[in-house]
């Protein structure tokens, strides 16, 4: 067990270094050799009035004019030590990590995110509650009523969540529910948790059904299709034989058999929602992850895309180490290997 | 014995037992009238092909096809209750307390999830108002007394760590936990290799003259049966065929198809794929059971029942002392088969 | 004269492209506020609900954000109109509806600029008693302060660089940042506190509509923080930042230090602005509708969602506005690439093209415009109907079209590409009905869409980039920075300012038209200019080098609550410094 873990965690530190080189090479390789120039880079950090030999200060400044290697020296240095961005006007600080430094907005990235993924994680954690115990319960049903209307509905509703897109059902419960009926909070009016939970629940509730329809959905296919399997396994019929009451037959016998991969996919999908869900969040107009990197793609912000890309990496890099250790928990015959 | 009318004190007592199954395709009558009776500390032998019914059968008994679909009559009578009108949760309430039920495959039919001795508890606890920790002692108790070598370790073990047979060992400790009065073991064997099997048989045997249960064993194994039953049932679509007790059925079979089973059994003396009397065709559907007799679309000798066989279902009849044949030949003329020409044949070899 | 850099258009960073995605036409809706009666562009001309009450909140949100809220760093129409609330410029235009708006009028000065004879002298006189928000008297050397700070356009890239380009400065000036203590009074003189002196390099007599810009809102100089600046701007309008968090959200509450006695122009009602910044557009129109928010601050208009449920419930189309924008789409043919060398091949296009279906690519009459028949928006001095290329319902005359093509030497047709930005769905889909309009005489577009950050430096304004690219025609739009003939169209028809890369002026080279513009610099007689103006507008068009879209329009809500609701010409959306709430 240890040295599977040791070895997972091994992995998840070469995959963070992997993941950082090739965002960064992304963001600095790729358009070099797309053709850009330091100056043509510097370029979207410059205005639109800006002369070519301002390009050309702005480009220096920036050190896009320094060998890729060195710049990729410096960025992984700003992440473990911070690094210090000249303004032309003062020398500003961006203490480590350091994700970056927008030179539009003049703020250093990683406060930034901190602030973001708040709302992110906020909307995520409601969203996953609700998702997982409605997907599940709803699978569950479904499959103990097999062909039943309560299976056909479900299953019916269940596709529907996974075929509309969030900006659709998202409009059209804001414009029923917010605008039409005032039952719920209009988008845009997050409140902090640690202000006022109750506010904070009340600004989210509509966002987090949204979510949670999306993704509800597959996991109720997925549960039902797994505890179809399983409640046809000999080890339910051995719970019944036990004479176990049909509930700890279902849920401790039959639904722990099929929560393998509703955990798999439970891990990865949370870790790529805490990177930001990007359409609830311009849709619900939530200032989080999501919406920080289309308004910053919007803005050509490039430190902040690329800060926003390393952050959900992460998450999805961290997300699979904790599905992995899960997957030892859950699976105990996981452990021997 | 009185067997097929029921009505005697035996402990276990099924009567007129039919389990049917409506599908899509048509009604699955897997068993059909089927009776028999069993006292404590007595073992009845289920016999018969896969399809045959005797899977269902024992199901059925522990009541775990009720809320399914499945259409049951008849009555199952279990120390001195009726479990087929008996609600779901009073049968289950018996489940795993009054009777238990040990399966074929020991691997699939434990969790792979939870320790042995955590299935094991939970079994226990389910029937016993007793603390963890004294459930625990209990289960280690058990795989003590079914020959698990360091009970006190291999309890938290799970299945995956456990051989077939040890496996098997445990899966028996968990259906004794509650020392029921009917142990059912539905082909509790097949999985296992040869020496284990022998070895999980002698512990059966011994485990049921320790705990006094009455014990019924489903196999196509008639080798199994032999060693164990004192009682033998044979079933074929659905319905039973012969019964009566061991030495009956082993040394007065009358029925054809029990004949082919005796001729189909592997022995020491024999190369074990050698069939002396093979069984041609395969078992019938249980949607379209065969008109008449259900094995004369096999049966060598259904020409001389003068087509009755295709026509009229035989009953099940009385031999003589308790035993039962459903067949549609005479008495001497199932008896002159036999012992003209059957017998030497699976003598001689 | 050398007004090189120009900006892009404000509102170029800002079309409208209403969201993709289906918003149904729910239920809710319009009703009047209570006391004034809604009908469709009732505060085009005069003041919606007219109202002296003071108190309340005005709600506002942004569908993208500021580029700064510095005043030496923005550039944005809506930001220019905004920033009135919380600084003062030497001048601004008048809080007043429709044409009245288009006035100057003395702000932090007590009158418009003195010019010197040659009009290369502009001298401004401060009112007294205008302090900061600290209770610091404003002083003439904040604003030259304000001035060359906003020179250093590396750290205050966004502003306009005008001032830049029209003072005298000193040789390798770098700006009040890098070189505080350099002597720039060849440019700016500050003889006593209440006097500012500024020197130009030429004459240049619109100057007073460069002064009303943010950049000459006074900074005091130990309060400047560089770039951190627009986190805590010191006021000198009635209001003061209260919360600002850069990119989400900021609010304003009333400045204490604020003396409405040397303020006529800000009746400023309300007590507090509410301003919610990056908030999708759908959920903005919608707010607006069902009374939730009440200003869509970056005044782009609706988008195609609420348009489409607007104009369908005549309830809700009464309280809109339908502005027109002093801002023109159209597309440059660069005479330089073949075969548009020859002026029958431009006529062609010009008269093979369609222009309703250019018009509906464009969001159609309320949302996109209307078909424009030359380059001087209808509302700017000059403006007239150009019939050169009319067609029978503006559909296309194929007939005449093949006629050109045929004096051109191509009757068949022939091929060529069309530039458009990639990020603007609008301009794809221009790009696309004139590709079908033209494939109808034979003439063959291909679709070349680039990156819009570099659309002008490096591909279409970049005429070695357009000749070897065979890039035949150019989509393009322009906006005034400030409601004066001479802004909007300079930039775009004086081929002096064409250089090697970066030209907004794509494909208007005719001696004839430098010379008209020429003479208008010179020319004192208002209704003489305009008259010229025309006659430039008629050159262009004669030229066939430009093809005009459509004379932009926007479709605003008037948010449910407010009062003193009206467009001015000027700002071309809802007078910020005006509102009210009831």
């Amino acid at each position: 067990m240890t040295t599977y873990i040791i070895r997972r965690l091994i992995g998840a530190v070469i995959m963070l270094l992997i993941v950082s080189m090739v965002t960064f090479a992304i963001f600095f390789l790729v358009p070099r050799l797309a053709g850009a120039t330091p100056e043509s880079l510097a370029s979207r950090y410059a205005g639109r009035t800006a002369t070519a030999e301002t390009q050309k200060l702005i480009a220096d400044r920036l050190g896009f004019n320094d060998p890729l290697v060195v710049q990729y020296g410096r960025f992984v240095k700003g992440l473990v030590a911070g690094s210090e961005f000249d303004t032309g006007a003062s020398i500003e600080q961006c203490p480590a990590p350091c994700f970056g430094y927008s030179y539009i907005t003049q703020q250093p990235v990683w406060p930034d995110l901190v602030d973001r993924s708040r709302v992110t994680l906020s909307l995520a954690v409601g969203a996953a509650a609700i998702w997982v115990f409605a997907g599940v319960a709803a699978g569950v049903v479904s499959a103990l009523r097999r062909g039943s209307f309560f299976d056909r509905a479900a299953m019916g509703i269940a596709l529907a969540g996974v075929s509309l897109p969030v900006f659709f059902t998202g409009m059209i419960s804001l414009v029923f529910f917010s605008y039409s009926l005032g039952l719920t909070a209009p988008g845009g009016t997050y409140v902090d948790f640690t202000v006022n939970p109750a506010q904070w629940a009340y600004s989210l509730i509509l966002p987090w059904i949204t979510l949670a329809f999306l993704f509800a959905a597959g996991y109720a296919r997925l549960t039902r299709a797994g505890m179809l399997e399983t409640m046809n396994e000999d080890y339910v019929r051995t719970a019944r034989a036990k004479g176990l009451p049909e509930r700890t037959v279902v849920v401790k016998h039959g639904l722990r058999g099929a929560l393998t991969p509703i955990v798999t996919i439970f891990g990865l999908d949370f870790g790529l929602l805490l990177g930001g869900a990007v359409l609830t969040e311009s849709t619900f107009s939530l200032n989080g992850l999501g919406k920080y990197a289309i308004d910053a793609i919007t803005n050509n912000d490039l430190p902040k895309v690329m800060g926003v890309t390393l952050l959900a990496a992460v998450f999805v890099v961290v997300a699979n180490l904790i599905v992995d250790l899960l997957y030892a928990v859950v699976d105990p015959r996981v452990r021997l290997s | 014995m009185s067997v097929g009318n029921g009505g005697s004190a035996g402990h276990l007592a099924v009567r007129d037992l039919s389990i049917h199954f409506p599908t899509d395709d048509g009604l699955v009558r897997a068993v059909d009238g089927l009776s028999f009776t069993l006292e404590r500390g007595k073992t009845l032998g289920i016999v018969g092909e896969s399809g045959s019914g005797k899977s269902v059968t024992s199901l059925g008994i522990l009541g775990l096809h009720k809320g399914g679909h499945a259409r049951i009559s008849g009555e199952i009578w279990l120390d001195g209750e009726e479990l087929v009108s008996a609600s779901a949760d009073a049968v289950r309430k018996l489940r795993g307390k009054k009777m238990a039920m040990i399966f074929q495959d020991p691997l699939s039919a434990m969790h792979p999830y939870y320790t042995v001795g955590h299935q094991i508890v939970e079994a226990y606890r389910i029937h016993n108002q007793v603390s963890k920790a004294a459930a625990r002692r209990h289960a280690i108790d058990m795989l003590g007394r079914v020959g698990i070598p360091e009970p006190a370790q291999r309890v938290d073990n799970y299945p995956h760590e456990f051989s077939g047979g040890m496996r098997q060992r445990a899966m028996i400790a968990m259906a004794l936990s509650c020392d029921p009065e009917l142990l059912i073991a539905d082909e509790p064997t097949t999985a296992l290799d040869v020496t284990v099997q022998a070895q999980i048989l002698d512990l059966m045997r011994d485990l049921q003259r320790e705990f006094d249960s009455a014990l019924i064993i489903i196999t196509h194994d008639l080798g199994v049966v032999a060693e164990l039953s004192d009682d033998i049932l044979v079933m074929y679509g659905g319905k039973c065929i012969e019964y009566g007790t061991a030495d009956d059925v082993f040394y007065r079979p009358e029925h054809p198809y029990t004949w082919g089973l005796l001729g189909s059994m592997p022995r020491l003396d024999r190369a074990p794929t050698e069939r002396l009397l093979p069984i041609k065709g395969s078992p019938p559907s249980l949607i379209n059971v065969p008109p008449g007799c259900a094995f004369h679309p096999r049966c060598p000798y259904e020409e001389r029942t003068e087509g009755r066989a295709s026509t009229e279902v035989p009953g099940l009849l009385e031999t003589e002392g308790g035993h039962l044949v459903r067949c549609h030949l005479p008495r001497e003329e199932r008896r002159a088969i036999w012992e003209n020409d059957v017998k030497p044949m699976l003598e001689t070899t | 004269m050398a007004l090189t850099a120009i900006g892009t258009v404000i509102a170029l960073g800002l079309t409208a492209c209403g969201g993709g995605g289906g918003t149904p036409a729910g239920t809710g809706g319009g009703t009047a506020a209570a006391g004034a009666k809604d009908a469709f562009n009732a505060s085009l001309t005069s003041v919606w609900n007219p109202s002296t009450k003071k108190g309340g909140t005005v709600k506002m949100a942004n569908p993208g954000t500021w580029d700064s809220l510095d005043p030496g760093d923005t550039y944005y129409g809506y930001s220019f109109n905004f920033i009135r609330l919380y600084g003062r410029a030497l001048l601004m235009f008048k809080s007043a509806p429709g044409k009245d708006g288009n006035t100057l009028v003395p702000d932090l000065a007590e009158s418009l600029g003195q010019a010197s004879d040659d009009n290369k002298t502009w001298t401004y006189k401060l009112r007294t008693g205008v302090k900061y928000e600290d209770g610091t008297p404003v002083t003439s050397k904040d604003v030259a302060y304000a001035v060359s700070r906003a020179f250093d356009k590396e750290v205050l890239p966004h502003g306009p660089s005008y001032l830049n380009e029209l003072l005298n400065w000193p040789k390798d000036y770098k700006g009040a940042f890098k070189e505080p203590d350099r002597d720039i009074s060849s440019a700016i003189e500050t003889p006593d506190d209440q006097t500012i002196v500024f020197h130009l390099k030429q004459p240049f007599g619109s100057f007073d509509y460069i002064v009303q810009m943010p950049m000459t809102m006074p900074v005091p100089k130990d309060k400047d923080t560089g770039t951190k600046y627009q986190e805590h701007v010191m006021s000198t309008g009635p209001y003061m930042f209260d919360t600002n968090e850069i990119g989400k959200s900021f609010s304003l509450k009333r400045n204490p230090n604020w003396d409405p006695a040397t303020d006529p122009n800000r009746p400023a009602l309300p007590d507090r602005y509410e301003v919610a910044l990056n908030v999708n557009a759908d959920d903005i129109d919608n707010r607006l509708i069902s009374g939730d928010l009440q200003v869509e601050v970056s005044g782009v208009g609706m988008g195609q969602a609420a348009l489409t449920r607007v104009l369908n419930d005549p309830a809700l189309k009464e309280r809109t506005d339908n502005p027109q924008l002093q801002r023109l789409w159209y597309v440059s043919i660069p005479p330089e690439v073949k075969p548009f060398d020859n002026i029958e091949c431009r006529k062609a296009v010009q008269f093979a093209v369609d222009r309703t279906s250019v018009q509906r690519a464009w969001g159609g009459p309320l949302a996109g415009g209307d078909i424009a028949t030359g380059m001087i928006p209808p509302s700017m001095d000059g403006y007239k109907q150009i019939a050169l290329y009319d067609t029978p319902e503006g559909k296309g005359d194929v007939t005449k079209a093949k006629a050109a093509l045929q004096a051109c030497g191509q009757p068949n047709g022939f091929e060529t590409n069309i530039s458009y930005r990639a990020e603007r769905p609008k301009e794809k889909a221009y790009a696309e009905a004139l590709q079908q309009s033209l494939a109808k005489v034979g003439i063959k577009l291909t679709l070349k869409p680039f990156p819009q950050g570099d659309y002008f430096s490096l591909y279409a304004g970049k005429p070695a980039y357009v000749q070897e690219n065979n890039i035949g025609l150019a989509v393009n739009g322009w906006g005034s920075d400030y409601p004066e003939t001479y802004g909007f169209m300079q930039a775009i028809v004086d081929s002096r300012t064409i250089r090697d890369a970066g030209n907004y002026n794509l494909s208007v080279k005719i001696p004839e038209v430098d010379q008209l513009i020429d003479q208008i610099k010179g020319e004192a007689d208002a209704a003489k200019r305009t008259e010229l103006w025309s006659q430039v507008d008629q050159r262009v068009m004669e030229e066939a080098v430009t093809m005009p879209g459509v004379y932009a329009r926007s479709l605003l809500m008037r948010g449910k609550g407010l009062t003193n609701v009206f467009v001015s010409d000027s700002q071309q959306m809802y007078d910020y410094v005006g509102l009210g709430v009831q």
